[in-house]
């Protein structure tokens, strides 16, 4: 094979500049420091993987290259030049081009319309279609791809491998913008797909580096190896570290992405405490299929903590819902203390003394501007009511226990529960499901998201207290750290169905290297 | 037992939905709902079925669908505009004062109706400013704009009822040509325009864009504000015109000339099947949905129902076409506000 000097890939004898270069990009967030330095070089002609969990920075980073994001400090190269990105067509004007995870069509417009959106040209003479050229535009496009979709069709009428399809039309129009080959960003375009589709991405893939660069992010690991040429690792917003592709092993990556797994003693602490004994099976789950998981089972005992882990997209969110009454399930049984669970709703799952935290708090745990009493007795209305009124004495004395009883530091029971730190907000969401009293078993969607260490560790001290009384939890846990400090038993979850269960008891907990492994 | 794989292609496929080009079996309801309900009146009233019957019901529904193109371009937005009335009403004497008329000396005639017009789209316009710089939601925004175009009426009325003496004007009410009233092919005009509007220029398509998904048109560096603005405007001129329509229709023009045409309009264009959340529906949704409730009423006055009870079954049919519309869309713990 001969290589173009000028823009092969070629390690030492390099004469063009990088395609693209990151350096040194920082981005604060209130309380989080989503990028804290990080370095990046795409070469052209070459594709490079972006591997690092949940909230290594991924898509800040990716938001920042695309202009979406503006950095606080660092810079951006692209061929040597360099640019500030304030907008997307800023971006565009230089190269470069993002497929968005959530895909971003309009979906009643056709496919030729989505394709050229913002930058008709031609296709648009004063204010007027010319359906004949945007067809030919559009037709261009994916030609250049070798895709075969009909540029008429409504675009909501494809499936998802031909939307992303014209997605990547799409992105490529940015060549009419720039003479110089551009870089096509592609963010967790597998996440949708099924593995005869993955295949024609990954051919499009190989496609496009014959004319462009592409930064390809997937939390799949074999996939990134397979179809790139050089992959780096990001971790808590930082670049540490890139490896060839060529030869690598996925456990290699792991250990890049999870780091050391060192000091996590906060998730231990008071594990002596727990009675090692849990109680008789609590909840049982029976072959349950949705929308998005199938075929689970899945058994906690009263006073257990069962951690479900998985990748984006394996299902183990929409299960959680689904045992809440809040997703709808195809087949399967849920049973709780060996009575039949009603599925089709939420209030079944509450009366039946089941609570859930979801993992959106602002949006789906609290009503940010009622008070911290209201919050608290959203859901236990006899608590506060007598028929429809509320009866605000017994209210506050309910309340004012609780506050005291999970130490919710708050002014006033009537303070707008919005005002509160993320740590107190969430007690009051837990305390939610404690006020009745009876509450049996707790769902868990990522409770500790977006909280500072403090209050991570008081909601793990709540935690275990509550399953030291009987309650049975499922956790979803934010990193597998915590899913191995907590849980007494760890399910994996991959592609819609529980694979694995670990034992974690304290003492002989797995290490998150373990738990990945049966992940991807 | 199947593997994952397979199982996954299973899962996929079935809600895998065939590429298309326009229409879906889904438009076809509101049509064939026209068609069944014309058939039922045919059927118990002799009256209903004659010529000169539907040449009154095509008559009777020249204003409304004139309001109705202009209000489905909003609605296609995903906006909602409750304008008309006031614009309306503001057209309806501007024009009155404009032509020939027994207040004052003025004898524009044709100017004297575009100048009308113009106003109206004017005061539509204000609306989508008030949207797009002041971020007043278009339904508190279109609320003030329609008070703000009766108290125009209201001043240029000054007590005296202007009635007009402009035999263009008057005839376009009372002159046939091919059994329909000129205001009928006006009408009819109107949806051409509204339809090539919508088909063939970028403002229509981006209204409907904006409707389906304006974050992916800011994305693609797209600017919104100036074709929502544009579509308010747009909107007014049609409000407009149907105020000219209305004045030619009663020789005079009245301040309340547009009075319930906001809600007679989104009721059309809702039960011809543009969705009021946007991005569904379109001009011949909102023409077909027209013919529908003006068939409704009139085939109501012919089977004997009383005017009495109409107010409150148009209001029934309004629920009943939106819940039928929203049917395929309804998921769990859906929030309706």
């Amino acid at each position: 094979m001969t290589t173009n000097l000028q823009t092969g890939p070629v390690p030492g004898g390099r004469t063009a500049p990088p395609a693209l270069e990151v350096r040194g990009l920082v981005k604060h967030y209130p309380g989080v420091k989503a990028l804290d330095g990080v370095d990046l070089v795409v070469h052209q002609n070459e594709v490079l993987g972006l591997a690092g969990e949940n909230g290594a920075g991924k898509s800040t980073l990716l938001k920042a290259l695309v202009g979406l994001v503006r950095p606080d400090a660092g810079e951006i190269w692209v061929r040597g030049e360099r640019v500030r990105l304030r907008s997307v067509v800023d971006a565009a004007n230089h190269g470069l081009g993002m497929v968005f995870q959530e895909q971003s069509l309009v979906p009643n417009l056709t496919a030729a319309e989505n394709i050229v959106l913002g930058s008709e040209g031609p296709g648009v003479r004063r204010g007027i279609y010319h359906w004949r050229t945007m067809r030919r535009l559009a037709q261009e496009q994916l030609d250049k791809i070798g895709s075969h979709i009909d540029p008429l069709a409504r675009t909501d009428s494809l499936s998802f491998a031909d939307r992303q399809m014209v997605e990547i039309a799409k992105v490529l129009r940015i060549e009419e913008r720039t003479s110089h080959p551009p870089v096509i960003i592609l963010d967790e375009p597998t996440s949708v797909l099924e593995s005869k589709e993955i295949e024609t991405l990954f051919t499009q893939v190989r496609r496009l580096r014959e004319f462009a660069s592409v930064v390809f992010v997937s939390h799949r690991l074999d996939e990134v190896l397979d179809v790139c040429d050089r992959v780096a690792v990001l971790r808590g917003g930082r670049s540490v570290g890139e490896v060839p592709a060529a030869g690598a092993a996925p456990a290699e990556l792991h250990r890049m992405m999870i780091g050391s797994t060192g000091s996590d003693d906060h998730y231990h602490d008071g594990l002596a405490e727990r009675s090692e004994e849990p109680g008789r099976p609590r909840l049982v789950v029976r072959g349950l299929s949705g929308r998005t998981f199938r075929d689970v089972d899945l058994e906690v005992r009263a006073g257990e903590i069962v951690g479900i882990v998985g990748v984006h997209g394996s299902g183990r969110e929409d299960l959680c819902r689904a045992l809440f009454g809040a997703e709808a399930t195809t087949a399967g049984e849920v049973q709780l203390d060996g009575e039949r669970l009603d599925l089709s709703g939420t209030r079944a799952a509450c009366a039946a003394g089941i609570g859930y935290v979801p993992a959106e708090r602002k949006t789906e745990g609290m009503v940010g501007p009622m008070s911290v009493a209201d919050n608290m007795t959203l859901t236990k209305q006899q608590a506060r009511c007598s028929g429809p009124l509320v009866r605000p004495r017994k209210q506050a004395t309910l309340v004012d226990t609780w506050i005291e009883r999970l130490s919710i530091r708050t002014p006033h029971r009537g303070t707008a529960i919005q005002r509160l730190s993320g740590g107190n907000q969430q007690k009051v969401v837990l305390a939610r499901w404690l006020v009745s009293g009876d509450v049996r078993l707790l769902l868990l969607d990522h409770p500790t998201r977006g909280l500072d260490i403090g209050a991570r560790s008081e909601v793990y001290r709540l935690m275990r207290e509550l399953a030291g009384s009987g309650v049975a939890t499922v956790l979803l846990a934010d990193s597998l750290e915590e899913a191995i400090g907590m849980s007494d038993r760890i399910v994996v979850m991959s592609d819609g169905r529980a694979t694995t269960e670990i034992a974690a008891p304290s003492g002989g907990k797995p290490t998150p290297l373990d738990l990945v492994k049966e992940m991807v | 037992m199947t593997s994952p794989a397979e199982a996954d292609t299973e899962v996929v496929q079935a809600r895998r939905p065939q590429p298309r080009r326009g229409v879906s079996l889904r438009d076809a309801g509101p049509p064939i709902a026209l068609v069944v309900v014309f058939g039922v009146f045919a059927a118990l009233s002799p009256g209903f079925r004659t010529l000169s019957n539907v040449q009154n019901v095509l008559d009777a529904a020249a204003v409304l669908a004139v309001v109705t193109i202009g209000i489905s371009f909003v609605l296609m937005m995903g906006s909602i505009d409750l304008s008309a009335p006031g614009i309306m009403g503001a057209s309806a004497i501007t024009v009155a004062l404009l032509v020939a008329n027994n207040r004052n000396d003025n004898d524009l005639g044709f100017v004297g109706i575009a100048v009308a017009v113009l106003l109206a789209a004017g005061l539509g316009c204000l609306s989508g400013l008030a949207l797009v710089l002041l971020k007043v939601p278009s339904f508190m925004a279109t609320l003030g704009v329609s008070a703000v175009g009766l108290g125009l009426a209201t001043l240029l009325f000054a007590g005296v009822q202007p009635n007009i003496a402009d035999p263009m004007l008057e005839g376009w009410a009372v002159e046939r040509f091919l059994g329909l009233a000129h205001l009928t092919w006006i009408a009819l005009g109107c949806v051409l325009l509204g339809w090539l509007v919508q088909r063939y220029s970028r403002l229509g398509r981006y209204a409907f864009a904006i409707g389906g998904a304006e974050e992916v048109l800011a994305l693609s560096g797209v600017r919104v504000a100036p074709y929502k603005v544009a579509v308010f405007t747009l909107a007014g001129a049609f409000y407009g015109l149907a105020g000219v329509m209305v004045t030619s229709q009663l020789s005079a023009g009245l301040v309340q000339a547009g009075r319930g045409y906001d809600f007679s309009a989104i009721t059309a264009a809702v039960v011809g099947g543009t969705l009021l959340t946007g991005g569904r529906g379109g001009i011949l949704h909102s023409t077909v949905g027209v013919l529908l409730v003006t068939v409704l009423t009139n085939g109501l006055v012919q089977v004997g129902v009383s005017p009495y009870w109409q107010g409150g079954v148009q209001g029934l049919i309004v629920v009943a076409a939106v819940a039928a519309a929203v049917i395929p869309q309804r998921r769990r713990n859906q929030v309706t506000k």
